[in-house]
């Protein structure tokens, strides 16, 4: 097992600039998730690390080595794809050996790796069996293991379980989180569903537009992203963004000015902002609260729609300001469509940006749970 | 299967249909076997009727056609100069197909529309520069001169439609072997050319059938009586005062025969191939 790193890649397809200078470490071990939009260039950074697309400039180094410029059967890496990419005329098992088979290894050792994650994945019953004849759920546990037969420094995946159906999806997300912790592997993942990047991930990579807009743990990223576009990117449903207007500076934070003559003190750092900068606050669905309570803002709406999902109830607020919000509550709460609402705001659940979109640092921002503990 | 499709009178109407259309396509080539069993009476007297019965009967054509000690050797020049050009078309022709699919490179598209060009330019309007050219290299009266004009003859239809195929041969599949170690030669042999067999049955067929019945280039390039193909062979009981029919109905039944073969060798393939795009698996 390696640690990865990334020097400054750039890659453009003609005049298309699709990374734009890159720089990344990961560590041993490490679960790596990239997220973004389609178009991101996640893709393509997970094919530059495979070694399956040429970067412009930049560097690749696994384990130390420079990789920059190896085929991808020579980098240590095993891909799984979202097409599964079984050999469609090899049964299971030289599915599985078909990369040892290439590197001309010994027939006992590639018999006993193929039994060894056949018997991870309990793939034994399926041994002789041609991919067509697996169901999709099967087909993927296949093209883990022809993974897990390399023996890879690192894992790399791309979209695996988007093929898949929800409740396979949510089964095989397990599985990989399993072999995640009996491998002791580093894995890259790449996704654009949030849930699986959230449950799967150490550390998570959110890009846009070809570059890193923040790198860090799920819950760092859910608690303080560093700019809009990642505020709004991670969280479901999205994080509402109200434009708004600072009215003072303190040491309580910047006092901003809402819809509807409410105002707000955000606790956060002040930097660079004076009383008249336009602002974004942000509030995520699940930290707004439906009702007045003392001591938060408190804006008025309307319920557009109401969708009861059981344990949460999501309310889509119109005629907030001259826009409108979502609103997550616990529970079944007496909310019927066309009804005028008041949304309280917590101010410490709250984030501010500036007009470029970067996050105002907060008072107290988010700890990891092992910091807290050593705080206390 | 769809039941609804299945009533009766949409099952006649289209077994009539098809019925029809493979009685006026085998017509010619009916009466071109039966006359050949004929005798020269027969023919002329009732070119339609069957070969039965005393005077009719003869296989006086055929008889003439073996003992001609030239006629195997017409025979194995035509099967050389298909089954080369065939080679050598389906060789270059899938590996430059899996070339515009896979890579990209400058002028990818153009190369792909400038292959593809000589589908709409007939080869014959370049007899006078082929033959130029064959004569300056010294392959007038050769096999070679036949192999490669029908290779350049097969190749852009080859590459046109066999791009087409390649193209749908999954990325990832080609990916997940490059991960594992194949070459892109090994990549092309073992996984894209099985992939796509059933058109490269169907691509062979048809360039199969046209360089076997071709006239044109043999009387051009390869005349001589070592290089003389089956239809140019077939050509010499063609006289100019007296023809003898028995003998090219015989000659040329006898060259549907390897064609018959060829073809029932692809075919299985062939209609896989032909429905592949329709019809779905």
């Amino acid at each position: 097992m390696a640690n990865l790193a990334l020097h400054a890649i750039n890659k453009s397809f003609g005049a298309t600039e699709v990374l734009k200078g890159v720089d990344l470490e990961i560590e041993d071990r490490e679960f790596i998730v990239f997220v973004g939009p389609s178009g991101c260039g996640k893709s393509t950074l997970l094919r530059i690390i495979a070694g399956l697309e040429d970067q412009t400039s930049g560097e690749v180094e696994i384990d130390g080595t420079n990789v920059s410029l190896l085929p991808p059967a020579k980098r240590g890496i095993a891909m799984v794809f979202q097409s599964y990419a079984l050999y469609p005329h090899m049964n299971v098992e030289r599915n599985m050996g078909f990369g040892l088979r290439q590197a001309r290894a010994p027939l006992a050792e590639i018999k006993s790796k193929v039994a060894e994650a056949a018997r991870i994945l309990q793939l034994e019953p399926l041994l002789r069996r041609k991919p067509r004849e697996l169901s999709g759920g099967q087909r993927q546990r296949v093209a883990i293991g022809r993974a897990i037969v390399r023996n890879p420094k690192v894992f790399l995946f791309d979209e695996p379980l988007s093929n898949l159906d929800a409740a396979l999806r949510v089964q095989m997300r397990v599985e990989i989180a399993r072999l995640h912790h009996d491998l002791n592997a580093t894995m890259i993942y790449v996704t654009h569903d949030q849930v699986e990047a959230m449950t799967l991930a150490d550390r998570i990579v959110v890009m846009n537009l070809g570059v890193l807009e923040q790198v860090g743990s799920p819950l760092e990223l859910y608690h303080n992203p560093r700019n809009l576009f990642v505020a709004g990117f991670i969280g479901s449903p999205k994080m509402n963004f109200i434009s708004c207007t600072a009215q003072a500076v303190g040491e309580q934070g910047v006092t901003v000015s809402l819809p509807g003559d409410a105002t707000i003190t955000v606790p956060v750092v002040p930097d660079g902002v004076s009383p008249g900068t336009p602002l974004t606050l942000g509030i995520r669905p699940e930290h707004a609260l439906l009702g007045e309570r003392g001591g938060d803002a408190v804006l008025s709406g309307t319920a557009l729609v109401v969708e009861r999902l059981g344990g949460m109830t999501d309310i889509h607020i119109g005629g907030v300001g001259d826009g409108m919000m979502v609103l997550q509550a616990i529970g079944e709460p007496d909310v019927d469509v066309d009804d005028a609402l008041s949304i309280s705001l917590p101010a410490e659940r709250c984030h501010l940006f500036d007009g470029d979109g970067k996050a105002l640092t907060k008072l107290n921002p988010w700890q990891p749970r092992a910091a807290r503990k050593a705080a206390a | 299967m769809n039941k609804a499709r299945r009533n009766l009178p949409t099952l006649f109407a289209a077994h009539g249909i098809l019925l029809a259309y493979t009685l006026l396509s085998v017509f010619p080539v009916i009466l071109i076997v039966i006359n050949s069993l004929k005798s020269r009476r027969a023919i002329f007297g009732d070119p339609l009727g069957l070969p039965v019965g005393e005077g009719v009967f003869d296989l006086v054509g055929y008889q003439t056609v073996l003992q001609n000690a030239d006629f195997l050797g017409y025979f194995a020049n035509s099967l050389i100069v298909t089954l080369g050009a065939l080679f050598f078309v389906l060789v270059a022709g899938s590996m430059a197909a899996f070339a515009l699919a896979e890579y990209r490179f400058r002028m990818n598209t153009l190369m792909a529309l400038y292959l593809a060009l000589g589908i709409m330019i007939p080869i014959r309007l370049g007899t006078i520069g082929i033959l130029e050219l064959v004569v300056n290299l010294g392959l007038i009266n050769t096999l070679w001169a036949l192999i490669l004009v029908y290779t350049a003859q097969g190749l852009p239809l080859t590459i046109f439609i066999l791009s087409e195929f390649m193209r749908t041969v999954s990325k990832e599949l080609k990916d997940a072997a490059r991960v594992d170690g194949l070459s892109e030669y090994r990549i092309f042999f073992q996984l894209a050319l099985p992939l796509v067999r059933p058109a490269v049955a169907t691509v062979a067929v048809f360039t199969m059938i046209p360089i076997w019945n071709d006239l044109w280039f043999p009387l051009i390039l390869a005349p001589g009586e070592e290089t003389k193909t089956i239809t140019l062979g077939a050509q010499q009981f063609i006289g100019q005062f007296e023809t003898n029919w028995n003998a090219i109905l015989a000659a040329l039944t006898l060259a549907i025969v390897p064609v018959l073969v060829l073809y029932a060798i692809f075919s299985r393939q062939l209609v896989r191939g032909i429905t592949s795009g329709a019809v779905k698996g």
